[in-house]
């Protein structure tokens, strides 16, 4: 029998234990699937591989892309290249925390319950609300569970998104909202913003909810307190989706009128990953948090009263409610969650404002390299640490050109945006030396 | 363990007012004013509420708090429906190679072949082993699967010009069965299972009709126990037109023995955390791949991993009739690089060496348990077994009190009050992972845990005596709520 790391059981304990079985061969077990579906040949799969042969295929795998170091990246949309300490990876390489399951028994959960319970706390503090979730998929999902939220809460079917919302986050809405037989209509951009005007025009007594990112999926910072105002006019609540470092200097959502606020957590700790697992960051008031989708921490004693943690308001959850819950989300992305928490812990309130700082100053730099070398920008607002640049006719040449000396200069626009076509959203974190910019800047000239 | 005699520290508790353990370079361009360049009514007023904490403190804390926590990697954890099996190292140091941890999304595709190529052998592998046409690695978990696949079913039917509105669930399902079909603008038809804990036939006949879309099914069952009548089911449903949904939640008990695709399932998801080996993490991330047979693959979301013929992959975004996007990007690829990792490292003769240790296991432990616990249904079960605690209720003892004395002896307990048709039901899912020692010592803790039951019923009633903490109030929890820290608490 060959042997395999993942498998304890040798010959003599299978056969001990058949015996107890009172049967001879392991088929026998298999006995009650029926002949007819039962399946008689291997299946076929490459042959099992040693843990030295796997390595070697996974790292050929793994050279064959460029990874970020060995590139200047102004890539973002949504996924953001950030410095990750080395604690993150400390903590959540603890198998204790990896290896688990969700939190189900308290007395031997303690450290992921308490771990989730800060992470709340984290993200209400961040996103200036007053209860958070244990986090569910993604900030594309997050988006499409607060709109399912918002037409539960207020009994309506009809969402309004602004077109400078994240596309494909636009797109995993339109998915939701379809399953609900939800209305979604999109609310155009003029200067790549929502204006007042567009907003008014689509408001309506039907409207559940109306949904904003800030800063938008251009970089730019909108009106959200005049939104917000308007949008409470008539009944419906604001959804606010946002980006984590952004608000180490940007006033919060909930302080500007969100009722729900949602995030790509992926900004915090969490590695790139070609997309994923990331987790989607949501908060929200009081008065929704018997709709939050997905797992909650709360506080409570035990019996002598010491202070512990448990998985609560569970009532609202797929295992007790079943087709009635708010949600049908089980696991969430607990890990990812862990690892924002760490990074938050550790960077503080003046490591988080300093990096977006950075990203803020670096970004203008950049942008005011970029315009020196031809290229314009495209839109009047202030932005944050991306901005919409336009290239001219031959933006997606320039755009490949650079890429084929290791520079990605952008995520080109044309295909979310046709009147865009000419366009690139430009990024710039704190891990973007001014070396590359700089030498980013020349090449841009040298091709305009 | 032993009980905690002071409260372990909130971070926020070991805040300290200027103290900080990041480490930033210097700005490296000229620095501007933060003002000058935001627009000055949106800048926040006061910093966030985020702790200052040095690094050693915060080390100290993550660390104290994996102490209060048990994994896979701590002990036994034979909870059942989860698959709690090892979770490999080797993937673990597979998933952070800078050319997986460290691609964006958004790269061009030719700079992320590599990453692609993974994605598009990992649809096959598991298209092979489900036994279906093609698949989606997008969905984020199990749940989502759902969802997705049942989109991709409502699709189907409108695509047909038909509007069905039923998704019928046996009484035995998960939780998130009825909650994804309610997500996916279904009504929910609960039927019963028969006395031998399956599908009853003629319950399923009469619920199945003109307006059915679909059954959902896990087979085995959460019962584990294989639906012998599987054939049959499939040929009710789909002589009314309605299409079979796999949930892959215990696909460990028949891989390379049985494929959902050859039992007449239409659309299936599996979870790469429980069967492929990802880890847990504690509540996720997980991914939730979904199956379909070829008449459903117009409907896969978007974007599929395809290959051109020039052997080059790429994201293809172009399907007209797909459900749409899911998730943002394309799926957790992190996990999918690990379930890679485990399916080559097994490989087809490893797989069917899974299903057969994890049922060996799972039957070994049932019939060394059946002296002592009630068994509702008494035949050979698949990868796990759900056991009664309705015996010792005359004792005062339920099977939470079961479940909490487990916990004095270092394992996680079963899954309890689940399934829901099993009075003080507890599942116990073993695994392949786990030697016969440790199934063994297991029994014996169970054996007596059964003696106590009857003989010194309070030692089980005021269970655990061991851990950190006593059982927790959740009454209170839930009817006061104290979800986040707040300063003056």
């Amino acid at each position: 029998m060959k042997p395999f790391s993942y498998i304890p059981n040798t010959v003599a304990d299978r056969a001990h234990m058949l015996r107890s079985l009172e049967l001879s061969r392991v088929e026998e077990l298999f006995a009650d699937i029926p002949a007819s579906v039962r399946l008689d040949r291997p299946m076929n799969l490459p042959a099992s591989a040693s843990e030295w042969e796997l390595m070697k295929e996974l790292k050929g795998l793994a050279e064959r892309n460029v990874h970020l170091e060995d590139a200047i990246s102004f890539l973002g949309a949504g996924a953001y290249h950030h410095f990750i300490p080395s604690v993150v990876d400390a903590v959540i390489g603890r198998s204790e925390f990896y290896t688990a399951y969700t939190p189900y028994q308290p007395e031997i959960s303690q450290g992921i319950l308490q771990a989730i319970f800060e992470y709340q706390t984290l993200v209400a503090n961040l996103l200036g609300l007053e209860v958070s979730n244990a986090s569910v998929y993604d900030g594309a999902t997050a988006l499409g569970e607060a709109a399912l939220m918002a037409c539960s809460h207020t009994r309506r079917k009809q969402v309004l998104v602004a077109r400078t919302v994240h596309p494909d986050h636009r797109a995993v809405l339109r998915t939701y909202a379809a399953g609900q037989a939800i209305g979604v209509t999109e609310l155009a951009m003029s200067d790549g913003q929502l204006t007042l005007r567009d907003l008014e025009r689509e408001l309506s007594d039907d409207t559940a909810a109306v949904i904003i990112q800030y800063p938008n999926f251009f970089g730019s910072v909108e009106d959200v307190r005049e939104i917000a105002q308007r949008v409470h006019a008539r009944g419906a609540l604001l959804i606010v989706s946002t980006y984590p470092v952004a608000l180490g200097l940007l006033e919060a959502p909930g302080s500007l009128g969100a009722d729900i606020a949602v995030a790509e957590g992926q900004s915090l700790g969490n590695s790139l990953s070609f997309g994923g697992p990331y987790l989607g960051v949501m908060a929200t008031t009081s008065a929704l948090l018997r709709r939050l989708p997905g797992r909650i921490a709360g506080q409570t004693k035990d019996r002598d009263g010491r202070r512990g943690f448990v998985l609560t308001l569970q009532a609202r959850e797929q295992h007790i409610r079943r087709e009635k819950a708010s949600s049908n989300i089980c696991s969430n992305q607990a890990l990812n969650a862990l690892a924002a928490s760490v990074y938050l812990s550790y960077m503080g309130p003046n490591g988080l404002r300093e990096v977006a700082r950075q990203c803020l100053v670096k970004a203008h730099y950049a942008s005011d390299r970029f315009t020196a070398a031809g290229a314009e920008l495209a839109f009047t607002g202030s932005y944050f640490n991306e901005f919409v640049l336009r290239l001219g006719t031959r933006s997606d040449h320039i755009v490949s050109a650079l890429a084929s000396e290791g520079i990605y200069f952008g995520v080109p626009l044309g295909r979310y945006y046709p009147e865009l076509e000419e366009h690139v959203l430009v990024t710039v974190t704190e891990v973007m030396p001014k070396a590359a910019i700089d030498h980013t800047a020349e090449r841009l000239e040298a091709m305009m | 363990m032993s009980r905690q005699t002071t409260d372990y520290p909130l971070i926020f508790e070991r805040s300290v007012a200027g103290r900080s353990g990041y480490s930033l370079p210097e700005l490296d361009v000229p620095d501007v004013e933060t003002g000058a360049l935001l627009r000055q009514d949106y800048l926040r007023e006061a910093a966030p509420l985020l702790p200052e904490v040095s690094e050693v403190d915060l080390i100290r804390h993550y660390t104290g708090l994996s102490k209060r926590n048990h994994g896979v990697d701590s002990g036994f954890y034979p909870l059942g429906s989860c698959t709690m099996k090892y979770n490999p190292k080797r993937n673990e140091a597979a998933v952070r190679l800078p050319g997986f941890a460290l691609i964006h999304p958004y790269q061009p595709e030719k700079s992320v072949q590599g990453a692609l190529e993974l994605m598009y052998s990992l649809q096959g592998y598991l298209a092979e082993i489900t036994g279906m046409d093609a698949v989606s690695l997008q969905p984020a978990a199990g749940a989502a699967g759902e969802w997705t696949g049942l989109m991709m079913i409502r699709a189907y039917h409108e695509r047909r010009g038909e509007h069905r509105t039923k998704v019928i669930v046996p009484d035995s399902a998960h939780g998130t069965n009825p909650a994804s079909a309610a997500m996916a603008g279904f009504t929910i038809v609960t039927i019963r299972s028969d006395e031998r804990g399956a599908v009853d036939l003629d319950a399923l006949k009469s619920a199945v009709d003109s307006d059915t879309a679909a059954l959902m099914l896990t087979n085995p069952s959460t019962l584990g126990l294989f639906e012998e009548s599987i054939v049959e089911i499939a040929d009710i449903v789909h002589a009314a037109g309605g299409l079979l949904y796999y949930d892959g939640a215990n696909a460990n008990a028949i891989l390379g023995y049985a494929r959902p695709g050859d039992m007449g399932f239409d659309v299936v998801h599996l979870n790469l955390h429980k069967t492929f080996s990802t880890p847990h993490g504690g509540g996720g991330p997980g991914s939730g791949p979904v199956g379909v047979k070829a008449a459903l693959i117009p409907f896969l979301p978007v974007p599929t991993v395809a290959k051109r013929s020039d052997g080059s992959f790429h994201l293809d975004e172009d399907r007209p009739l797909s459900i749409g996007k899911v998730k943002g990007f394309y799926g957790n690829f992190g996990i999918l690089v690990r379930a890679y990792a485990y399916i080559r490292t097994m490989g087809p003769d490893g797989l069917k060496r899974v299903a057969e240790d994890a049922v060996l296991n799972a039957n070994y432990l049932l019939r060394r348990l059946s002296a002592y616990y009630h068994v509702p249904f008494d035949r050979v079960c698949k990868h796990e077994f759900v056991l009664s605690g309705k015996s010792f209720k005359s004792h005062g003892v339920k099977t939470l009190d079961i479940a909490k004395r487990i916990l004095d002896f270092g394992y996680h307990p079963p899954t309890i009050y689940f399934p829901l048709n099993v009075e003080e039901a507890m599942m116990i899912e073993p695994t392949e992972s786990e030697s016969m020692e440790t199934l063994d010592a297991f029994v014996d803790v169970m054996i007596r845990i059964a003696r106590e039951a009857e003989e010194t019923p309070d030692v089980v009633k005021m269970a655990p005596h061991e851990t950190v903490i006593d059982r927790l109030d959740e009454t209170t929890a839930a009817r006061s709520p104290i979800l986040r820290h707040t300063p003056e608490q």
